[in-house]
């Protein structure tokens, strides 16, 4: 069995990007320190060493930035750690805002500059905590699929088939057409609801002859997808274990509502009836139609089949 | 064309609909010369099996002439007589390559339907409720059959087509019936249900060497088929206990093997049990009504088989199991995998070892279809199979 957790999109599929939660938290962490070991120092530089207030709230301050260092730094919940940030710099501008009211000169340019410089800090955690969020909500939103069919092949054949990327909207439904450009390199066009089409590019990033086979869209792709397609001799001289891992981003907003339709209710549903395409392709030679499902397998179908009668001439 | 097609429990009507038309390249189409209502169609015809729709075209039982192929097909040719299988089988899945043509993992389109009743999808059937497939049946003027290269065999002329229909279902399936029974000489075969596919299994029972073959039934007209056809003695279940009568004819061993040719429309000899079941059946807390199949594993002697070949479609209750496990027995079914029948049973009929067709009473026109449905549905005069010429 192959694992769930393959990374087949590394921009998807990976963990959320850590490095700018990672670097404020190194940045909370030496905030905290300073403020905890050095308070009156660190009173002097900000303008606020006349306060007695000042030489307590310090300390308390230091200690919630160790609290955001430690939350940032683990790489848990990196969103909402870093939202904590931004809610901490709206409570450090509140007092600085206060601080710098009641002082003049030289306490207050210093208090002043401080105000500047936790602006700019407070700017770049709301960035990182949107960025953080965004990532982990775009994550949330990627299909993956795990779906395997026995066929009747050996895996030599079954590779054959699925390298020549053309052959595919032969066994998937929702492809209109796929054109290779060349041995790696092939363009997709995918049918949406209501004639929307979705079209991309795809590249073969790994390719065992025989064994395997992995694609996956090109950068820039409004719907990130990518598959890896393994043929695993049956046990039992029994052809092949053709075993797909699929994974989809739809986007947010209409688009991905769309593509979501594509999928339908149950994706899984839909891969699985790809797959019996694929077998029956492989093994009759074409998709099998009846009366009732003149279009072959399609879950989708199934709840509004047409009576098992001949079709009339028009729909032929 | 004509097709005899279901309006929902109870009708059939004859209507007119399109000619079919190829639609794989390994389909055939025929001119239909003779077709038959199958007992199974009855389940169909009292709503019993899931997924009919108003239309459907029924019928999985049919022969006639070759008059168009597919570009794959090339063992037939149009003007070739032939009799159709009703498991529609690739030929080329492991299980058809196994013999096992009524499995075949290819031929159900709407496999995903079957998969969440069945666990996994048996083959598609000509007729037989979009739950197999969705395919229009063979009581009609014309049929596609679909996989014409593995299915459809060639009769020769000296064979009748009321013969030759025999083949398509109940023949092999009442062979496979009394085949799974792994007959020994000397053997007791007990067969629940004397319609066609009881008749002809008990046939079989008698060509594969049992010593003793007892019928099961109510109807006296039937029993009086299997004493004067196929030499068996007979039990009227509503004169006497089945059980008891058993146990005496085999000196208390009970039947070496027990076949069920009824299956899920089953009656009872006791009017409350029969009332159970069929309430639960017709509230749907139960889909069968499973008679035959209790009574044939409490009969069957300790080892023995139980060979069902009796169509059910879902759920059975009050299954003895406890029976069935502490007396070792063996059960072996299936839809009947009839392409590995259809050649030896046409030459046994070639060479005059059996005629089928001694089960058939009503010969009428397509246009008649309602009528030969209510007539097999009442049991009305003598009513055991019907055959629809074309």
């Amino acid at each position: 069995m192959s694992q769930v957790d393959t990374v087949l999109l590394p921009e998807l599929d990976g963990p959320v990007p850590a490095t700018l939660p990672s670097a404020l938290g190194l940045l909370s962490l030496a905030l905290g320190v300073g403020a905890l070991v050095a308070p009156g120092p660190v009173a002097r530089l900000t303008g606020v060493d006349d306060s007695p207030a000042a030489r307590s709230v310090l300390p308390a301050i230091g200690l919630r930035e160790l609290g955001s260092a430690a939350g940032l730094l683990s790489g848990r919940r990196p969103a909402g750690w870093a939202w904590s940030r931004v809610a901490g710099d709206a409570m450090d501008l509140t007092l600085l805002g206060r601080a710098l009211a009641e002082r003049s000169g030289e306490r207050r340019r210093r208090v002043a500059l401080t105000t500047l410089a936790v602006a700019g800090i407070t700017a770049v955690d709301v960035l990182a905590a949107v960025r953080v969020g965004r990532a982990r909500r775009a994550r949330a939103r990627v299909i993956r699929m795990q779906i395997a069919v026995t066929v009747n092949r050996s895996p030599a054949e079954a590779y054959r088939f699925w390298r020549d990327m053309e052959n595919l909207p032969r066994f998937m439904a929702h492809l209109e057409s796929v054109r290779a450009d060349d041995l790696r390199r092939s363009h997709w066009i995918a049918r949406g609801p209501a004639g929307h089409r979705v079209e991309w590019d795809a590249e073969i990033i790994d390719d065992q002859p025989n064994k395997s086979i992995t694609w996956r869209s090109l950068p820039g792709t409004r719907v990130p997808n990518a598959g890896r397609v393994r043929f695993v001799p049956a046990p039992g001289d029994r052809g092949t274990e053709v075993r797909v891992e699929l994974r989809y981003a739809p986007p947010a907003g209409a688009l991905g509502r769309a593509v979501a339709k594509l999928f339908g209710e149950e994706p899984e549903q839909q891969v699985r009836d790809d797959l019996r395409r694929f077998k029956q392709v492989l093994e009759t030679g074409e998709v099998v139609r009846s009366e009732g499902s003149p279009n072959g397998i399609s879950v989708r179908q199934q709840a509004m089949q047409r009576p098992a009668q001949p079709l009339p001439a028009s729909r032929r | 064309m004509k097709a005899t097609a279901w309006m929902g429990t109870d009708s059939v009507k004859v209507i007119d609909v399109p000619d079919p038309k190829i639609m794989n390249a390994r389909d055939a189409i025929v001119r239909i010369s003779t077709t038959a209502i199958c007992g199974s169609d009855l389940h169909l015809y009292h709503g019993y099996i899931p997924a009919m729709r108003k239309g459907d075209i029924l019928g999985h039982e049919f022969m006639g002439e070759v008059v168009e192929v597919g570009p794959q097909v090339r063992n037939l040719a149009p003007g070739d007589r032939v009799v159709v299988p009703f498991p529609i089988a690739c030929g080329h899945c492991s299980s058809c390559q196994r013999g096992l043509y009524s499995v075949c993992e290819n031929s159900n389109p709407n496999a995903g339907i079957a998969e969440k009743i069945m666990g996994h999808s048996p083959a598609g059937i000509f007729g037989y409720s979009h739950l197999l497939g969705g395919y229009a049946g063979g009581q009609a003027e014309y049929a596609r059959v679909p996989f014409a290269d593995v299915g459809p065999v060639k009769v020769p002329d000296e064979i009748s087509d009321d013969q030759a229909v025999m083949l398509a279902d109940v023949f092999p399936t009442g062979y496979m019936g009394a085949e799974m029974c792994d007959i020994k000489p000397g053997q007791v075969i007990a067969v629940w249900g004397a319609g066609p596919v009881g008749l002809l299994a008990a046939a079989s029972a008698r060509l594969l060497g049992a010593e003793r073959v007892i019928v099961i039934d109510r109807f006296p007209y039937r029993l009086r088929l299997a004493e004067e056809h196929i030499d068996a003695e007979t039990i009227n279940y509503e004169e006497a206990d089945v059980l008891d009568t058993l146990n005496e004819m085999t000196a208390g061993r009970g039947p070496d093997a027990c076949i069920d040719a009824v299956g899920l429309e089953g009656h009872h000899g006791n009017t409350a049990m029969y009332a159970y079941d069929r309430a639960k059946q017709a509230a749907r807390v139960e889909t069968e009504r499973p008679f035959a199949l209790r009574q044939a594993i409490l009969a069957c002697r300790s080892g023995g088989v139980v060979s069902v070949v009796g169509a059910y479609g879902g759920f059975v209750d009050k299954f003895p199991m406890g029976a069935f496990m502490n007396r070792s027995l063996i059960m072996r079914t299936g839809q009947c995998h009839v392409q590995r029948y259809t050649r030896p049973l046409l030459e046994r009929i070639q060479r005059g070892e059996i005629d089928p067709s001694f089960i058939v009473s009503h010969r009428m026109p397509l246009c008649d279809a309602p009528k030969g449905y209510k007539i097999f549905q009442k049991k009305q005069d003598d009513c055991t199979k019907v055959l629809l010429k074309v």
